[in-house]
């Protein structure tokens, strides 16, 4: 993957340290973060562009790095406190704006329960309705765009919590993960599905592709996930963000099937979707019962964090299925400029 | 409890939900012809409205399916 076009002063001077060898300092953050505060400061954190790329650029390299980057910079601590820095001013964001859970007793189906009335389907607007029904060949191929950030690496910033769970929460996850990656069938992987439905779509299937035409919403959604996933002290989060990107799938993926065969497209390009209908309303039961329900009797302390991690996605998800709807019917593109 | 062999099948009614199933078991329809597991869980419908029975489709949350308690 090539390194992203900068959308501000924290990008630029991060992308400018990245096509060198790692540097023996660690007051790169300090320079970088000077010029960012006496600009971006003031932004709302979840849709400041600089911000979330920054961050996303970060985060990747923990994954899959990029081309002409050496691997060292993952682990420069002048990039780890600038990251640090980030995640404070998103972190803040999220508090200030993701409605804070309510008081739930730590047992396994009362946690369930909250989680699943949480995610309850709701009669509102939503992307998959208008998919499902009225979206055109252009709005569904911006809405795999976006979805393709995450879903090329579908899994990857959940399974980060496996070794830091122990007992039945790291059984339910390894249950679910296993299945995510084709349980042992490399083409049954759901990032590999999701790649054959770029491709069914005329799209490229390369991972950060499209990177530089998605707007900060989108990857907020994705650096929530990584955000939780790298930080053991979020374990309760990202137990919770499963759980409810799980429990809000089968019935929108059915929507979205129909949508891309009411347009034609074949079974191939549409498994991936039929194949989330089946695969995540056994994995909604895992995760919100085994996986964040038997965490919170594991660990009582964490049922605020997991209700709130299933909150952040929930409002994550909102705020870029706003976007996709707002755009459109203001017949705009979801998408920036290339 | 002392632990079952991997084998051995379970399955968990989900409260308001499908019945879950792990372990070794045959799906046969009516006529008992076998119906392919695609993974190593499976969740069967247990409210009648899935549209991919007898596996779960998440529907009984769209219905509000509630199990007895």
């Amino acid at each position: 993957m090539k390194l992203p076009a900068p959308r501000g002063p924290l990008g630029a001077s991060l992308t400018d340290l990245l096509v060198h060898p790692p540097r023996d300092t660690d007051v790169v953050a300090d320079e970088v973060l000077t010029r960012w505060r006496a600009g971006a400061a003031t932004t709302d954190p979840l849709k400041d562009d600089d911000l979330q790329l920054t961050l996303w650029t970060l985060y990747a390299l923990h994954y899959r790095g990029f081309e002409g980057v050496d691997d060292a910079w993952e682990w420069h601590p002048g990039l780890l406190r600038l990251r640090g820095s980030l995640e404070e001013a998103f972190e803040a964001g999220l508090r200030e704006q993701v409605p804070a859970p309510v008081e739930t007793a730590p047992d396994r189906e009362t946690v369930a329960s909250a989680l699943f009335a949480m995610t309850a389907p709701g009669p509102g607007p939503s992307v998959a309705r208008y998919v499902s029904r009225t979206a055109d060949a252009t709005q569904v191929e911006e809405f795999l765009v976006h979805r393709s950030l995450y879903t090329l690496m579908e899994a990857d910033p959940h399974t980060w919590a496996i070794p830091r769970l122990s007992g039945a929460p790291k059984a339910a996850l390894v249950e679910v993960q296993s299945d995510e990656y084709g349980g042992g069938r490399p083409e049954r992987m759901h990032s590999a599905l999701f790649a054959r439905t770029m491709r069914g779509a005329g799209l490229v299937d390369e991972y950060g592709y499209y990177v530089d035409r998605l707007p900060a919403v989108t990857m907020a959604a994705l650096n929530v996930m990584s955000l939780f996933g790298l930080h053991r002290r979020w374990r309760g989060a990202i137990a919770g963000h499963l759980a409810a990107f799980e429990m809000t799938s089968s019935l929108p993926n059915r929507l979205y099937g129909d949508g891309f065969r009411r347009l034609g497209h074949d079974a191939g390009t549409t498994d991936y979707f039929d194949e989330h209908v089946e695969a995540d309303a056994v994995h909604e039961q895992i995760a919100g019962r085994d996986l964040a329900g038997r965490l919170a009797e594991q660990e009582p302390e964490l049922v605020g964090d997991i209700l709130f991690g299933a909150a952040a996605c929930l409002y994550l998800d909102e705020l870029v299925g706003r976007h996709l709807l707002d755009s459109w019917s203001a017949g705009t593109t979801s998408l920036r400029a290339p | 409890m002392t632990g079952h062999s991997p084998q051995q099948a379970t399955i968990e009614a989900c409260p308001n939900g499908p019945l879950l199933v792990r372990g070794d078991v045959e799906l046969v329809d009516a006529d008992g012809t076998p119906i392919e597991k695609h993974r190593r869980t499976v969740a069967l419908c247990r409210c009648g409205s899935s549209a991919i029975a007898p596996f779960c489709d998440g529907s009984h949350k769209a219905i509000g399916f509630v199990t007895p308690a």
